[in-house]
């Protein structure tokens, strides 16, 4: 069962998301995530479960967040201009408190950009792409095997917290090929949504005490409960008292927020004595990594933090390294976003230095090696 | 045999529409078409976009989904091919499903799955406060056409039609009677199914039209629709400005969730046991 595979990123997140008990699919074909529509239309019908292929991707959005309140695991899959379609329903998921599973896999933008190039253009969007103040959780994978731990992740945090998680990759990490060894999945732990226990005076918006998150009932199964987009209350019909809307707001955005500690993941290499420190994500991260090593063994004392949930930002481990270094190098396929974060973190004092790129191609190690140099030199 | 109002949720009326608005009348008519079929009322979810139609699921005492606009079909197609045992209605207006919705609307009849779908047609859209929509006529007034509409509007009957829909039903708040046998109708066929339903707006389409009140306007309905039975022997001059009302299609189809069950049927047979993760992808651009 455990033996070594050849395995893609966007295959190893479709298994992923099969593992964690995915059974719903809807999405539009769109490069360079297409596989895992593909890979889903094959896969679910031998279990019994449901694919479609919608006619857009506001559409698979809506249908996942209804096959979802039917009581089902769904995903979709999609990557930059499908992203930008998909917000609106996804602030919908976020208000609503849907779980939901989308994994974003970036290319070139803006508009249709380099569909088969990499970037990671789409920090800030996949954090605030739909309107107004929401709750959202964004994971990062850094190579293949993290495509099945973190799908896997991305529903059970969509599942306790009821809230729409997206999954970002890139091009690279999408397509990429490696040897994967997967876990023996019977040791995983696979969480499903919290249901009411009793129909009896079931308010299918009001937070438990401690977490915060409602139960969630199924259509379908007699609780005959209202949704909507509007502001509402803990009954889910629609208010305009701004006191209980705010409220109502309040407790969403506090939910993740208290959930924070047990979100962060992170990997660190060669943090404990470093001035220079590389903060880098997804496939940026393996350059950086190679950069970092290489910088070590010429005795420069530089360390490498990889976020692998990039939202909430794992801020206080951040700051806990970043206070014992001078230098903060943030490469990413961009022209600067999570870069902000890491500013913010590191604070006033810190030189913070991004590296971009915006051709559609992966650092090369030495583009890292470089700045990492250049930061020792100071 | 169940009463029409044991399907309402009675402690969230009175309803936020304008006097002489026909939209409860249609939301009458819908509880009333599922209390003549005996509908189990756990078994129902009603699904809405946006706008005054989309306020009828809230008044409605079933699983109800008020979603974003124009994308009920979408959220209800979620739900039918999760749940194919539930009954799936939708109740969307003109604008909701025939401009931003549209595409939605057709690609739910192309793909004939087991939804039924009421139209509030009251040919502008009231919510946002009388701009035209895609079925406002051509030369009425709206706040988006102070100098009259340029448009063309659709026919949602021939839409439906050309679509794939497998029930398509019109009739009017005035032609009550109608619109309950229509929606029973509709409720009964397996796959697409649309009833539109045309309604009043006096506060917007009347007003700005100078075309009087609620009274008026429904005498209008009344005098200027006529049932496709009686049209065929009618001359064409007889039958100018007027509207057919009645039952226009109603076939029998391959609906898409059975299809699908077909499918994984047929599948499962050949396939014991999910071997996920051996398959080589291919990579396609574009």
């Amino acid at each position: 069962m455990n033996t070594a595979k050849l395995m893609q990123g966007n295959e190893a997140c479709t298994i992923g998301a099969l593992t964690a008990g995915l059974n719903f699919y809807a999405g539009y074909p769109i490069t360079p995530s297409t596989e895992i529509a593909e890979l889903c239309s094959e896969e679910l019908p031998k279990i019994g479960g449901k694919f479609i292929q919608m006619e857009d991707e506001i559409a698979s959005m809506a249908a996942i967040i209804g096959a979802s309140l039917a009581g089902c695991k769904a995903m979709t899959a999609t990557s930059g201009p499908g992203f930008s379609l998909m917000q609106e329903n996804i602030g919908y998921a976020a208000i609503a408190e849907i779980p939901v599973v989308i994994i974003n896999v970036q290319r070139v933008g803006p508009s249709t950009g380099m569909p088969t190039s990499p970037a990671q253009g789409d920090v800030m969007q996949a954090r605030w792409g739909t309107h107004g103040d929401h709750p959202i959780v964004v994971l990062a994978p850094g190579n293949v095997r993290e495509c099945f731990d973190l799908t896997i992740r991305a529903f059970n945090i969509a599942e306790k917290y009821r809230v729409p998680v997206i999954v970002l990759t890139d091009e690279v990490i999408g397509h990429m090929r490696e040897k994967v060894v997967l876990p023996d999945i019977s040791k995983l732990k696979i969480e499903n949504r919290i249901r009411p226990k009793s129909k009896n005076d079931y308010k299918p918006f009001e937070g438990d005490a401690e977490t915060l998150v409602p139960p969630m009932a199924d259509f379908g199964t007699g609780y005959r409960y209202h949704v909507t987009g509007l502001s509402h209350d803990v009954t889910g019909f629609p208010t305009n008292k701004g006191e209980i809307a705010g409220k109502q707001l309040e407790r969403l955005l506090k939910k993740i927020e208290r959930a924070e500690p047990e979100l962060r993941d992170y990997f660190t290499e060669s943090t404990d004595d470093c001035e220079i420190l590389v903060v880098s994500f997804g496939s940026s991260a393996m350059s950086s990594l190679s950069a970092v090593r290489k910088a070590r063994s010429q005795g420069i004392k530089v360390g490498l933090f990889r976020p692998k949930t990039i939202w909430p930002f794992p801020v206080e481990p951040l700051k806990a390294i970043a206070e014992k270094t001078t230098t903060i190098i943030v490469p990413e396929m961009n022209a600067g976003q999570l870069i902000y974060e890491i500013e913010r973190i590191a604070g006033c004092n810190k030189h913070v230095m991004g590296i971009h790129k915006l051709n559609g191609e992966l650092f090369k190690p030495d583009e890292i090696y470089n700045a990492i140099v250049q930061g020792a030199r100071k | 045999m169940n009463t029409a109002l044991e399907y309402l949720r009675e402690n969230r009326l009175p309803h936020i529409w304008c006097p002489g608005c026909g939209h409860g009348t249609i939301m009458g008519a819908v509880v009333r078409a599922i209390a003549r079929l005996n509908f189990d009322k756990n078994k129902v979810v009603i699904v809405s976009g946006i706008g005054c139609s989309s306020r009828a699921p809230g008044y409605m005492d079933f699983d109800t989904l008020h979603t974003t606009h124009g994308r009920a079909l979408a959220f209800a197609t979620g739900i039918k091919h999760a749940r194919p045992d539930l009954k799936v209605i939708v109740m969307t207006g003109d604008g909701d499903a025939t401009a931003i919705g549209g595409n939605h609307f057709i690609h739910a009849a192309r793909r004939n799955i087991g939804i039924t779908t009421i139209v509030m047609n009251n040919n502008i859209y009231g919510m946002t406060s009388g701009q035209v929509s895609p079925m406002t006529p051509k030369g009425a007034l709206g706040t988006t056409a102070p100098y009259g509409n340029i448009d063309r509007s659709f026919d949602l009957v021939q839409l439906a039609q050309a679509s794939g829909a497998t029930y398509v039903g019109r009739a009017t708040t005035y032609h009550v009677p109608l619109l309950i046998d229509l929606i029973e109708h509709a409720l009964q066929n397996d796959g697409f199914s649309v009833v539109e339903a045309m309604t009043p707006c006096p506060t917007y389409f009347g007003r700005k039209n100078k075309m009087g009140g609620a009274v008026e306007l429904l005498t209008m309905l009344k005098d200027n629709a006529v049932n496709i039975k009686a049209a065929s022997a009618l001359s064409e001059e007889k039958l100018k400005g007027k509207f057919l009302i009645g039952e226009f299609v109603n076939k029998s189809e391959p609906e898409f969730t059975n299809e699908y069950a077909k499918m994984v049927e047929q599948v499962q047979r050949k396939f014991d046991t999910f071997q996920g993760g051996l398959r080589e992808c291919e990579q396609n651009s574009d």
